[in-house]
């Protein structure tokens, strides 16, 4: 009877064995029919990256970086991308956790139909939006009427447009995650006596925890990169709903080299938050 | 037996992609053309791709039109955008032909990177203030921009309605705060459309185009702008010949008919 942590006579230990195995996978070579395509590849995505930093004009930036409109920008950037992440797990997990366990008929084509920004062109999602939340839209009208605030051209309309692209990936990934989830274990609970908030409160998020954080990080990455519908829906402000990429756009008319400048800065940061929770980002559903 | 098959594969699709790109030049059949027509001036042929400013979208449609029914055999590519981007496009490298600018400082961008020569001025345009059809902040004139309650949509400065708006502007000597600075002149009409925003500014030839969508209030003459459209060939064009008679064809007589149906001034 081997203690778990001790090894038994004879085996090798656990640590030199993952060791072993990495080394020989290291040593297996990558055929040619894989291989060349798949550098290929790599070339095509981290030839614009190189590009950008290459190009950069690195003595400028600090003079770039202490412009107000460039740090407006990118505060705007970030809050809205996390409100937009934020209003996504709020609203998001509960929509994927009854897309993923309402047995009725007809859910399918309501998972289509929410996940349907995802092939929209952002633009046309705009459109979409103004007709919808706009001052004459459907439901923006009545907002209108009612209270007199208009989401168009505020910063709260920056954080609809990004929601609405970036929410569909949230939902896919924790969807997936909820389906394939361990029932036995909410089951467990429930003859327990555990009430269905308790259940999903301490079992079932915390057992998608990985997937949960994953499709975060791709709803917040999404968000931050969105341009066509929050130029479309939120219009373009200095300050208010301007964010980074409206910023670059707009520096390419006058100045290009500011323009790649401030591509450096968006490019920094989103290296900065996706090697953050790279491991967890890798490990999606799996146990660490 | 594998290997012999998937080389086979591989030649067949390099074979068909070469003869697909050496098809590309020729024309392909457009309904106008009748299949037994002999070209009338046997230079022209072929695309000629025009890159051009939003503004002029109405104008250069017809006018594109009218030049592949005289010529038949030539193809009018149009590209619309704002020319600020458009200038960037061609001096990156675009391929295009003919660049149709609002503005003459656009072009001299063009010009500077040594990729036209010898732009000529075509038509110019002043601006209107445009409001949605039933005019909801009631509207009547420049002073009402300034009120905080009227929300207004300007192009962005650095493309050419944006910076002719801000001449306007200057010379009624008011400040306009838009609630959004919009990245080309046909983005400011569609909000004005959508009734999203309560005024645009915008030429006074986008007003016509929109129709009896928005309404124009006009601007008086002694504060208005105006701006100044210069045209030219590329130097780094792949279809000069066709493109040079695309442009002399903008700048005779039946090229400044349309435009001045349109509603543009003379250069």
């Amino acid at each position: 009877m081997t203690s778990k942590n001790r090894p038994a006579a004879g085996q090798v230990p656990a640590r030199r064995s993952r060791q072993a195995a990495r080394a020989a996978a290291s040593r297996e070579t990558i055929p040619w029919s894989l291989g060349i395509p798949a550098l290929l590849a790599a070339v095509f995505l981290l030839a614009p990256l190189a590009g950008l930093l290459v190009r950069a004009p690195w003595l400028g930036l600090p003079r770039l970086l202490g412009d107000s409109q460039v740090l407006d920008a990118l505060r705007l950037s970030l809050v809205c991308a996390s409100a937009a992440t934020a209003v996504s797990l709020v609203f998001g997990v509960p929509l994927a956790w009854v897309l993923a366990r309402w047995q009725v008929r007809g859910i399918s084509v309501l998972r289509a139909l929410v996940t349907l920004p995802l092939v929209l062109p952002p633009v046309v999602g705009g459109v979409a939006l103004l007709l919808a939340f706009g001052r004459q839209g459907i439901l923006g009208r009545l907002l209108d009427e009612w209270t007199g605030i208009t989401l168009p051209f505020t910063t709260a309309g920056v954080v609809i447009a990004e929601t609405f692209v970036a929410m569909p990936f949230l939902i896919i990934t924790v969807e997936g995650a909820f389906r394939a989830s361990d029932r036995g274990f909410e089951e467990a609970a429930a003859t327990l006596g555990a009430s269905r908030l308790t259940i999903f409160r301490t079992i079932t998020l915390p057992l998608i925890g990985p997937s949960l954080l994953a499709g975060a990080v791709l709803c917040w990455a999404r968000a931050l990169g969105e341009f066509g519908a929050t130029i479309t829906f939120a219009g373009n402000f200095p300050g208010r709903t301007q964010t980074m990429p409206l910023a670059v756009y707009v520096a390419l008319e006058s100045d290009p080299e500011a323009a790649v400048a401030l591509s450096l800065v968006l490019l920094l940061v989103s290296i900065a938050v996706l090697a953050g929770l790279r491991d967890r980002w890798l490990t999606t559903g799996g146990a660490r | 037996m594998r290997r012999s098959a998937l080389t086979l594969t591989v030649a067949a699709t390099t074979g068909l992609l070469l003869a697909g790109c050496g098809a590309s030049g020729t024309p392909s059949a457009s309904p106008a053309t009748s299949p037994a027509s002999v070209s009338r001036s046997p230079a022209l042929s072929g695309t000629v791709t025009v890159f051009a400013a939003a503004s002029l979208q109405q104008a250069f449609t017809t006018l594109g039109q009218q030049f592949e029914a005289a010529h038949p055999g030539t193809k009018v590519v149009l590209n619309f955008g704002p020319s600020s981007a458009l200038a960037t496009q061609v001096t990156a490298g675009a391929p295009a032909d003919v660049y149709a600018s609002a503005s003459t400082r656009n072009m001299d961008q063009v010009v500077n990177a040594a990729a036209a020569t010898s732009p000529t001025d075509f038509a110019s345009n002043t601006m209107e203030i445009a409001v949605p059809a039933n005019n909801p902040a009631g509207v009547i004139g420049l002073s009402d921009l300034v009120k905080p309650a009227v929300k207004v949509a300007l192009c962005q400065a650095a493309v050419p309605c944006g910076a002719t708006a801000a001449k306007v502007f200057t010379n009624a000597k008011i400040a306009v705060t838009p609630v959004t600075q919009e990245i080309d002149v046909k983005a400011v009409l569609t909000k004005v459309t959508l009734g999203e925003v309560d005024a645009g500014v915008v030429y006074v030839t986008d007003v016509r185009a929109a129709g009896g969508k928005v309404k124009g209030i006009q601007i008086p003459a002694n504060v208005n702008a105006s701006t100044a459209y210069p045209i030219a060939t590329l130097t780094k064009a792949p279809n000069k010949v066709t493109a040079v008679a695309f442009t002399e064809y903008v700048l005779s007589e039946d090229g400044a008919r349309v435009l001045s149906a349109d509603g543009f001034a003379k250069p």
